[in-house]
């Protein structure tokens, strides 16, 4: 006897994307008023004006239910047509039950696979090849991805070094099949030789990150892998109407702006006044994007995110 | 050949100028790139980098915080330099 495989169809596609945003805005000056910095120190150096911090009973749960269920009414898909959740994170309060399950038992998905992954701020790049392979492979039709943080329960609000930049928030992406792919291949790896750059460690709860050297690496090596992405897909950097990066610093993203050769694109700034939400960077990106009409359906945006591990991963998408 | 103490000031100052608009003028081995010069953290990885370029030297992470003045970073690539 032979084990059987199902057929899928030939690519996958984002059908519809959700954001959600705490209520609550901090501003530079708030921040000043703890740590030895001010308002242009803080924007000099990562971009940031503002950002959103979620509440203090508000869990990475509940901003990925939110986001998630505004995805899922975006799609017109009935929540028993989704068979898969991936929940991106890296600051859930609790190890079980995972975010997965608990959007799932929350939106009424009628027992999904799901599952949380963790791969720091690259998260939501990971969840979606995966999402767009298991369409693909048929081991799911319809899979709800999500990048989800609530980084204040883990930022050092005496550490200039971070406090600064780490905020909240939750993205969401209802991921389904397609005749022409709106997902192309994913370029991703790791970098453990440099797994002590960004940390969270059980002897210390909270994040810490050797900014220069992040920044270093960013500079020199990310846009490698957004060429390769663009490659993957049998494109070059210049057919792309957009590039979404993982929202880190702005003096990063200027910089890949001009390895990449996109300064005329369309270019996410989210980072601006929502801080670094890590794996829910990018979907929260994307979604504000498109519901403001700065990029339209059918669009090529390339995603490229990186963070602790190091890990990074790009690749290039359709707008729904 | 290995770059002259000049060179490698002269460059530098270039490199300065591009990356973070420092005044060639203001470039002498005794400034603090950070009081002196207002070459901050990102800046200074920048500037390593496109040093590492001109000179063809290699500057790692835990170098680049020794390197407080100009005239730390001349030596530096200049000894480097000779090494490579």
């Amino acid at each position: 006897m032979s084990i059987v495989l199902p057929s899928g169809p030939a690519g996958a596609r984002i059908l519809s994307l959700g954001d959600y945003r705490p209520t609550r805005v901090v501003g530079n000056d708030e921040i000043a008023r703890r740590v030895d910095t001010n308002d242009q120190w803080i924007r000099e150096r990562t971009g940031i004006i503002e950002r959103r911090i979620a509440g203090d009973s508000e869990s990475v749960a509940d901003m990925a239910t939110e986001a998630a269920a505004k995805a899922l009414a975006g799609s017109g898909l009935a929540a028993a047509d989704i068979d898969l959740v991936i929940a991106a994170t890296c600051s859930a309060q609790d190890r079980l039950p995972g975010i997965g399950t608990v959007v799932a038992g929350r939106l009424g998905l009628d027992a999904p696979g799901a599952y949380d992954l963790n791969a720091a701020c690259a998260g939501f790049c990971y969840a979606l090849a995966a999402a767009a392979d298991a369409i693909r492979t048929g081991n799911a039709r319809h899979v709800l991805v999500i990048g989800a943080e609530k980084l204040s329960d883990i930022t050092d609000w005496d550490d200039r070094a971070t406090c600064i930049i780490f905020a909240d928030g939750a993205g969401a992406a209802v991921v389904g099949p397609a005749d022409s792919p709106g997902i192309g291949p994913v370029a991703w790896g790791s970098d453990g030789g440099r797994n002590d750059t960004i940390t969270c460690l059980g002897t210390d709860p909270y994040l810490r990150m050797a900014g220069p050297a992040v920044f270093r690496w960013a500079t020199t090596s990310l846009a490698a892998v957004g060429r390769r992405a663009c490659e993957l897909a049998g494109l070059g950097t210049r057919d792309l109407d957009a590039l979404i990066l993982h929202q880190a610093n702005l003096r990063i993203l200027d910089s890949l702006v001009r390895s990449l050769d996109v300064r005329d694109k369309v270019i996410a700034r989210d980072i601006v006044d929502t801080g670094n939400t890590s794996a829910a960077s990018i979907p929260m990106a994307m979604t504000r994007l498109k519901d403001r009409g700065e990029i339209a359906s059918g669009d090529l945006a390339l995603l490229l995110a990186f963070g602790g591990g190091l890990t990074y991963a790009g690749q290039v998408v359709r707008i729904p | 050949m290995p770059a002259s103490e000049s060179d490698i000031l002269q460059g530098l100052a270039e490199i300065l100028q591009e990356v973070a608009g420092v005044a060639p003028e203001q470039v002498t081995p005794e400034k603090n790139f950070i009081d002196d010069l207002d070459v901050d953290s990102l800046s200074m990885v920048e500037v390593v980098v496109a040093a590492e370029e001109k000179f063809e030297v290699r500057i790692p992470d835990d170098d680049v915080k020794n390197l407080r003045t100009v005239g730390d970073a001349v030596d530096y690539i200049k000894s480097a330099g000779v090494a490579a």
